[in-house]
C-alpha cells in the first residue's frame, strides 16, 4: 500500500516493482510528442513561411501576428492557453460544424499544442533559409518553364535545406525540452513519470539525474544525427566560407 | 470574457510581477557574469578547466530547464533531513524558499547557454587585435579586460536582447517550486475563482508587454554602441 | 536507396502509433496525477491502485462499462473536465457550493475529516492565531487551501501551495514547510511512512462545510444528467451491497472514513 524503503536495485529495476520501465515508457512517449509535434511544427513552418514570402498582405499579417504573438508568450503559458482553450475551440467548432465532439487523447493535445508553437518558430527558421536560396537558380528555373511548384520542390526545397537545417536542428532540441513542460498539465512523458517515481521512491536526486541523463543521451544522438543530416544535404553544394 | 476578478487581484499581480521581474534580473545578472569566464576557459583554458565548462554547457542546453530546477529544489530538499541542525543554521532562511532555488537554477541554465554564447564570441574577435594588444606590452589580463572582453560582448550585444527574452519565457517554471510569480498568481487567481482562460490570457498579455519594453530597451542601447561596418 | 527511405518512414510512422496508454475506455475518469494514497497512486509497475481505484473498478463492473483513469494536473481537473477530456473527476474531489457552480456531483461516496499535522512536538495547539507566522504547506485548488485562506492567512500564517500532495508532504520533511493541512486518511499514510516519521498529527480542524465541503463525489458535467444517474444509481446498489465497508477494510482504514450508509 505505502512504499517502504525498497533496496535501490529493485526501484531502478525494470518490470512491476522498479520504475525503469515506466522511465522507458516515459523516454518513448517524450520522443512520440516530440517527433510529431515536431513534424506538425515544421508543416506549418513551411506554409507559414511561404505565405509570409508569397502570400497576399492579408495572409502576410495574420502570419506576422501569429509568430510575434507566440514567441512572444511563454511556452508553459501558451501551452496551458492551447491545452485549455484550444481543444475547448476545436469541440466548439466540430459542434457548430454538426459533428459531434471528440475526446481528445492527451498525447494528441500535446502533440498540437506542441506543434503549434514550433510551427512560429519554424515558420521563421524556414522563411530565412528560403530567402538564402541564391535567387539566379530560381531565375534560372522560372526560365526553364517550370511551374511555381515545380519551382519550390525541385529547386527552392533543395537548396534551402543546407540553410534550414541548424535552424530547424536547434528546434528540435528545443522541442524535445519543451515536451518536459507538458508534465505541469499532467501528461505521462518523462518528466512526470520521474516526478512520480521520485515521489513515491523518496529517491528525488537518483531518478532526476536518471532523466537528465536520459534527456541527455537524446540531446546527444540527436546532434550527431543532424551532424550526418547536414552533410549529406550539402552535397554538391558550394562550401561556406 | 469574464473580468471581474481583475480588481480583487490586483495587488498579487503585481508582486508576482515583481517576483518575475527579480527572478529575470538576478538570473541574468549572475548567470551572464558566470558565462564570461566560463565561455573563456573553453577558449584558453588548461583542460582541467575546459573540460568542465564544456560538460556543464553540454548538460545544461542538453538537458530541460523543469528538470534542473525540480532536480535542484527537490533532490537539495530530500537531503535536508540527513543533515541534523540544517534548520537553526544560518542558511536556513535562503534554504526553506523556493525563490532562492529558482534563481539558482535559472542562473545556471542562463550561464549554461550564455557560455557556449561567449565561447563563439571570444573566438569571433579579431586575432589582430589581441596580437597588437600583446605587442604593446599589455599582460594577459589587460588584454583580457581592455580588448578581449569588451570586444567579444559587442559582438554578442546583438543577440542580447533574444536572449533576455529568452529568460523571460523561462521564468514561469518556477512556480512549480511554490515560488508566485506571475505564474504562480495566476495558478491562485485560476483555483479560488475556477476561471482558467482570463488570467492565462491577462497574464499572456503581460509578458507580451515585458517583451516589447525589453527588446525597445535593447534596440536604444545598440544604437548607442558604435559598430564599425 | 528509395526503398529504404520508404522502409524508414513505414517504420517510424508505426512507432509513432505505439501509444502507451490504454486503448479506448467507454469511460474515462480524470485523477490526480500525483498520488493521493490510500485513495489513489501509481504503483511502480504504472496501474494507479487504490481505495478509489477499486471504488472505479466495482462502479463500472455495476454500470456495465469498460472505464480507463486518465491522469491529469490536478489544478486544470475541472476545465479538462468540461472541455470533454473525460466523462468524469473520480479523485477524492470534494462536492463544494463553489464547484457546484461549475459542474454537479454525484451522490457522495466518502467523508473523512480535515487536518493539519507538524514536526513532533509537545506544541499541539493548532489554531490559527497559534500558527501565525508559520508557513503551512497545502495542495492547490483544494478546498484545504480555500480554509487555510479563509481562516489561517488573515491570521499572519503564511501559505505555500504546491501541485501534489506528494510535494507537500517532501517539503514538510525538508522542512520548508512548518505545517501542513489536508486530508486526514491521505495524512496518516504519509505518518505512517519513513518520511513521515518526523511527524505527527495535532488535530482536525473544526468543520466548515461551506468551504470543506460535505464529502468527496464524483464529478460530472453538468450537461450529462443520464451519466449522472447511472453513477447515482452505482453507487447506491454498491452501498447496498456493502461494498464500501468491504473495500474500507480491504485498504485499513477502518473509523477513518464516513460511509454512504452512515450518511443517510
Amino acid at each position: 500500500m505505502f512504499l517502504a524503503a525498497a533496496p535501490l536495485s529493485e526501484l531502478l529495476s525494470f518490470g512491476d516493482k522498479g520504475y525503469l520501465d515506466e522511465l522507458m515508457w516515459g523516454a518513448f512517449a517524450t520522443l512520440q510528442i516530440s517527433f510529431l509535434g515536431y513534424a506538425f511544427g515544421c508543416l506549418l513552418g513551411l506554409f507559414g513561411a511561404i505565405g509570409k514570402l508569397s502570400g497576399s498582405s492579408f495572409t502576410k499579417n495574420i502570419l506576422g501576428g501569429y509568430t510575434t504573438l507566440f514567441r512572444a508568450i511563454p511556452e508553459l503559458v501558451l501551452i496551458m492557453l492551447i491545452y485549455y482553450a484550444g481543444t475547448n475551440g476545436l469541440n466548439q467548432l466540430l459542434m457548430s460544424l454538426g459533428f459531434e465532439p471528440i475526446q481528445i487523447n492527451q498525447l494528441l493535445a500535446a502533440v498540437f499544442v506542441l506543434g503549434f508553437v514550433q510551427g512560429a518558430y519554424s515558420t521563421e527558421v524556414l522563411r530565412a533559409a528560403i530567402l538564402a536560396v541564391p535567387i539566379g537558380q530560381v531565375e534560372a528555373a522560372k526560365a526553364y518553364g517550370m511551374s511555381s511548384y515545380q519551382q519550390f520542390r525541385r529547386v527552392v526545397l533543395p537548396a534551402m535545406l543546407p540553410y534550414a537545417i541548424p535552424g530547424l536542428a536547434n528546434l528540435w532540441l528545443n522541442i524535445t525540452k519543451d515536451s518536459a513542460l507538458i508534465a505541469v498539465i499532467g501528461s505521462s512523458e518523462l518528466a512526470n513519470v520521474t516526478r512520480i517515481a521520485a515521489g513515491g521512491s523518496k529517491l528525488y536526486l537518483v531518478f532526476y539525474l536518471l532523466a537528465a541523463l536520459i534527456y541527455l543521451v537524446i540531446s546527444m544522438v540527436s546532434d550527431q544525427f543532424f551532424a550526418w543530416l547536414e552533410r549529406r544535404v550539402r552535397r554538391g553544394q558550394p562550401k561556406l566560407a | 470574457m469574464n473580468w471581474e476578478w481583475l480588481p480583487h487581484y490586483i495587488p498579487l499581480l503585481i508582486h508576482g510581477l515583481y517576483l518575475t521581474l527579480v527572478l529575470l534580473v538576478s538570473s541574468v545578472v549572475i548567470g551572464g557574469i558566470l558565462a564570461v569566464p566560463i565561455g573563456l576557459v573553453q577558449v584558453t583554458g588548461p583542460w582541467y578547466l575546459k573540460l568542465p565548462a564544456k560538460a556543464f554547457c553540454s548538460f545544461i542546453r542538453g538537458t530541460p530547464l523543469l528538470i534542473q530546477l525540480w532536480l535542484i529544489y527537490y533532490g537539495i530538499g530530500s537531503l535536508f533531513p540527513g543533515i541534523p541542525g540544517i534548520r537553526t543554521s544560518f542558511l536556513w532562511p535562503i534554504l526553506r524558499e523556493g525563490f532562492y532555488y529558482a534563481v539558482l537554477a535559472f542562473s545556471l541554465s542562463f550561464a549554461g547557454y550564455e557560455g557556449e554564447v561567449m565561447r563563439g564570441a571570444f573566438l569571433g574577435v579579431p586575432r589582430g587585435e589581441l596580437e597588437a594588444a600583446r605587442a604593446i606590452g599589455m599582460s594577459p589580463w589587460k588584454v583580457l579586460m581592455r580588448v578581449w572582453l569588451p570586444r567579444a560582448v559587442r559582438l554578442v550585444l546583438p543577440t542580447l536582447a533574444g536572449e533576455i527574452v529568452g529568460q523571460l519565457k523561462s521564468t514561469p517554471l518556477a512556480f512549480t517550486v511554490t515560488v508566485m510569480d506571475l505564474m504562480g498568481a495566476r495558478a491562485k487567481i485560476s483555483s479560488d475563482t475556477y476561471i482558467m482562460y482570463e488570467p492565462l490570457i491577462f497574464i499572456a498579455i503581460i509578458y507580451m508587454i515585458l517583451t516589447f519594453f525589453i527588446t525597445r530597451a535593447f534596440n536604444y542601447l545598440e544604437r548607442l554602441v558604435p559598430q564599425r561596418r | 536507396m528509395r526503398i529504404t527511405k520508404r522502409m524508414l518512414l513505414a517504420a517510424v510512422a508505426a512507432a509513432t502509433m505505439i501509444s502507451a496508454t490504454p486503448a479506448f475506455a467507454d469511460i474515462k475518469f480524470g485523477v490526480d496525477i500525483s498520488p493521493y494514497p490510500p485513495f489513489t497512486s501509481q504503483d511502480a509497475s504504472g496501474k494507479i491502485v487504490g481505495w478509489e481505484a477499486d471504488f472505479m473498478d466495482a462502479l463500472c463492473a455495476e454500470m456495465k462499462e469498460k472505464c480507463a483513469f486518465e491522469p491529469t494536473a490536478w489544478d486544470g481537473i475541472i476545465p479538462a473536465l468540461t472541455s470533454k477530456k473525460f466523462d468524469g473527476i473520480l479523485s477524492s474531489m470534494s462536492v463544494t457550493p463553489e464547484r457546484m457552480k461549475t459542474i454537479s456531483y454525484s451522490r457522495i461516496y466518502y467523508n473523512s475529516a480535515a487536518v493539519i499535522i507538524g514536526p513532533k512536538s509537545d506544541d499541539k495547539d493548532f489554531s490559527p492565531e497559534h500558527l501565525a507566522g508559520k508557513t503551512i504547506g497545502v495542495q492547490g485548488a483544494t478546498t484545504h487551501a480555500n480554509y487555510l485562506e479563509k481562516y489561517y492567512k488573515p491570521k499572519g500564517a503564511e501559505i505555500k501551495s504546491y501541485a501534489g500532495q506528494d510535494e507537500v508532504n517532501a517539503d514538510l520533511t525538508a522542512g520548508r514547510v512548518d505545517y501542513i493541512m489536508a486530508d486526514g486518511v491521505t495524512l496518516s499514510a504519509y505518518l505512517a511512512s519513513e518520511a513521515g516519521a518526523c511527524c505527527e498529527q495535532k488535530g482536525a480542524v473544526p468543520i466548515d462545510v461551506d468551504i470543506l465541503g460535505a464529502g468527496v463525489g464524483v464529478g460530472i458535467r453538468k450537461e450529462d444528467t443520464a451519466f449522472m444517474d447511472k453513477v447515482n444509481a452505482a453507487i447506491g446498489s454498491l452501498s447496498d451491497k456493502g461494498f464500501f465497508e468491504e473495500n474500507t477494510k480491504k485498504w485499513g482504514l477502518e473509523g477513518k472514513l464516513i460511509l454512504p450508509k452512515d450518511m443517510k
